[in-house]
């Protein structure tokens, strides 16, 4: 265990976008694109939704994630994994600036999203938030009914006219796979759903304001199996149309829904590749022993 | 484990014999001021001036004054104690000088009521020459009222959850739009609460608005804010303590108690049945 810490620290961590040596992969299957050719091909696409450099992020004194380097694809689905306490809320948080609410937290580097610093004192932090939509680990649907918790988002941000409202309602809960439980009663208030509904209400509610990015902490962390596997079916239907960036504590989750996976190690971004090749045969030895259940 | 059972029985018995002793001693309160004051209390008791140096008549002016002391108190210490109380829970950054303002007001709420008084004479009175007015007293009475006020809300935001202000900011709501639209709505039924708790103390004070207004006899009804006014608390006090025929005019002090005591149960029952109430919308909505 502690090897493992002290080797984490040594290593200097320089692998976003990620290299990976020809001789990882065995004969036969040099077809296979790597992460790096997908990412060559997108930054020459123009295709690169989120650009993370040197970013450093601090509660106070204490650096909860050090010189983080990472880029995004367009419509690609990235699960964050990694110890509890590695940062992984907190490098998820910085997307939207949610962490801007807590005091005393401060941050350097960029992180740029459609090739704009989102901390540019210029950027409007509030456009920021309907860009980037926010499912949080707790599901908080607002004490309203199941209609004016959808339509919340679209009411604050100044949308009156009334049909426009119904129809983006029904249409949120239906891409949040909720219409058919609900139709009949969307006045009534949302605590009566039950928690994986509760969940997906909150997906709903965040995509009514159309944002280009969805950002999940451990969205199914609460939930049983049969509601964990709505979500993340969810989340497949979801990549057509977002950039999704999901953090799970379940490594099984993180192999079946997402692109890319990113390893997160006391605030250092560790590995960073396709997800199979994270799951099957990972560069580091410290990554492989977490995957395989080694230690977390 | 039977010893254990045995002292549970104990515990249990000595905590209801103290509940059982406060409320003995409040309803043998409640029992003497009833008995001796609801035969004085009629209608002509309720709507006429006090006459022949209060030996007789009724006692509408003090209810009146008390009234409008008590409606200059709430206009006052609502939307001001509302306001501290958002700006400290909400915007207010926990440093050093946000404890020090927190710990001045739960300080001042413990501050003597007769001291407000007298603040109240050199503030509204002299200072600002509102000279004794309903305007002066309802202003001390909203000033001694500020600390509750305050408090009483900021328990209330304190009590809406963290998520419903994320959640909101998320959307893309501004601090002000999370604030209005999904922190006060819920916050409102526990403010009102504390406040109007607050206010029914308020309307039972004398010493605030002893020297800032209070008449000890005035047959008439004030006809501007800048008048003086008869309350019901002080007009208690003179008629138990002050007048020059005490024991003639005793059925007539506990007639006032008994109103004062209505008046105040009124006004406590608004409070929970709006509570109530607006807990009931917000469940539903
Ligand atoms: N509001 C906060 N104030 C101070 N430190 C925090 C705060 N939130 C998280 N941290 C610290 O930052 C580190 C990363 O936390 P977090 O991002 O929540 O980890 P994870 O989501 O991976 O479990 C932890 O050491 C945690 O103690
Ligand atoms: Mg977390």
């Amino acid at each position: 265990m502690s090897e493992i810490f002290t080797n984490s620290i040594e290593k200097k961590n320089k692998i976003a976008p990620p290299k990976i040596s020809a001789d990882s992969f065995p004969a036969g299957e040099e077809k296979v694109m790597t992460a790096e050719d997908r990412h060559s091909e997108a930054r020459i696409k123009g295709e690169i939704k989120i650009m993370v450099e040197n970013f450093n992020f601090y509660y106070g004194n204490h650096q909860a994630l050090k010189s983080i380097n990472m880029e995004v694809i367009t419509n690609s689905v990235v699960g964050i994994i990694g110890p509890s306490g590695c940062g992984k809320s907190t490098f998820l948080r910085c997307f939207n600036r949610m962490n801007d609410t807590i005091n005393g937290t401060r941050y350097e580097g960029t992180i740029e999203i459609d090739r704009k610093n989102i901390f540019d004192k210029d950027l409007d932090v509030v456009d920021l938030r309907r860009n980037v939509g926010m499912v949080f680990q707790k599901s908080n649907p607002f004490p309203k009914s199941i209609f004016d918790n959808v339509a919340y988002g679209m009411k604050i941000n100044g949308i009156k006219d009334k049909s426009k409202i119904e129809q983006t309602v029904e249409r949120s809960l239906r891409h949040a796979a909720l219409w058919e439980e609900v139709k009949d009663r969307l006045n009534k208030s949302a605590f009566a759903l039950s928690g994986g509904q509760q969940q997906r209400l909150c997906i709903a509610r965040a995509l009514a304001v159309e944002p280009q990015v969805l950002l999940l902490d451990e969205p199914a962390s609460a939930l049983d199996p049969i509601a964990t596997a709505k979500i993340e079916e969810l989340i497949h239907e979801l990549k057509k149309d977002y950039t999704i960036i999901i953090v799970t504590h379940n490594m099984q989750q993180a192999a079946r829904v997402s692109d890319y996976t990113a390893f997160f190690m006391l605030g250092e971004l560790y590995e960073y590749d396709l997800t199979t090749k994270i799951f099957t045969n990972p560069t580091r030895k410290t990554t492989e022993d977490y995957v395989t259940g080694r230690f977390g | 484990m039977n010893k254990k059972r045995f002292s549970e029985i104990i515990g249990f018995a000595i905590l209801r014999f103290c509940l059982g002793l406060v409320l003995l001693t409040l309803l043998i309160i409640l029992w003497d001021i009833f008995t001796k004051g609801y035969s004085s209390v009629s209608w002509e008791f309720l709507s006429t001036m006090p006459r022949k140096g209060m030996t007789e008549g009724g006692i509408f002016p003090a209810i009146v004054g008390t009234f409008l002391v008590t409606v200059i108190t709430a206009l006052f210490s609502i939307p001001l104690g509302m306001g501290c109380a958002i700006y400290l829970n909400e915007y207010a950054h926990g440093g050093k000088l946000t404890r020090l303002i927190r710990m001045s007001i739960r300080n001042l709420s413990g501050v003597p009521s007769i001291v407000y008084g007298l603040f109240g004479v050199v503030l509204f009175v002299q200072l600002m020459h509102l000279d004794t007015s309903v305007l002066a007293a309802g202003l001390t009475l909203g000033l001694m009222t500020l600390p509750w006020t305050i408090t009483a809300s900021e328990e209330a935001l304190k009590s809406v959850p963290q998520a419903y202000r994320d959640g909101s900011l998320a959307l893309g709501a501004t601090k002000w739009q999370a604030i209005r639209t999904n922190v006060l709505p819920y916050a409102i039924p526990g403010m009102l609460t504390g406040t109007i708790l607050g206010l029914s103390r308020a309307a039972g004070e004398t010493a605030p608005i002893l020297f800032t207004g209070a008449a000890f006899f005035l047959p008439v009804l004030p006809k501007s804010l800048l008048d003086q006014f008869m309350a019901l608390p002080y007009h208690l006090y003179i008629m138990s303590t002050q007048h020059h025929a005490i024991e003639q005019v005793r059925p007539l002090a506990y007639g006032t108690a008994l109103v004062l005591i209505a008046l105040i149960f009124l006004m406590n029952s608004v409070a929970i049945f709006a509570r109530y109430k607006l807990r009931q919308v917000k469940l539903e909505s």
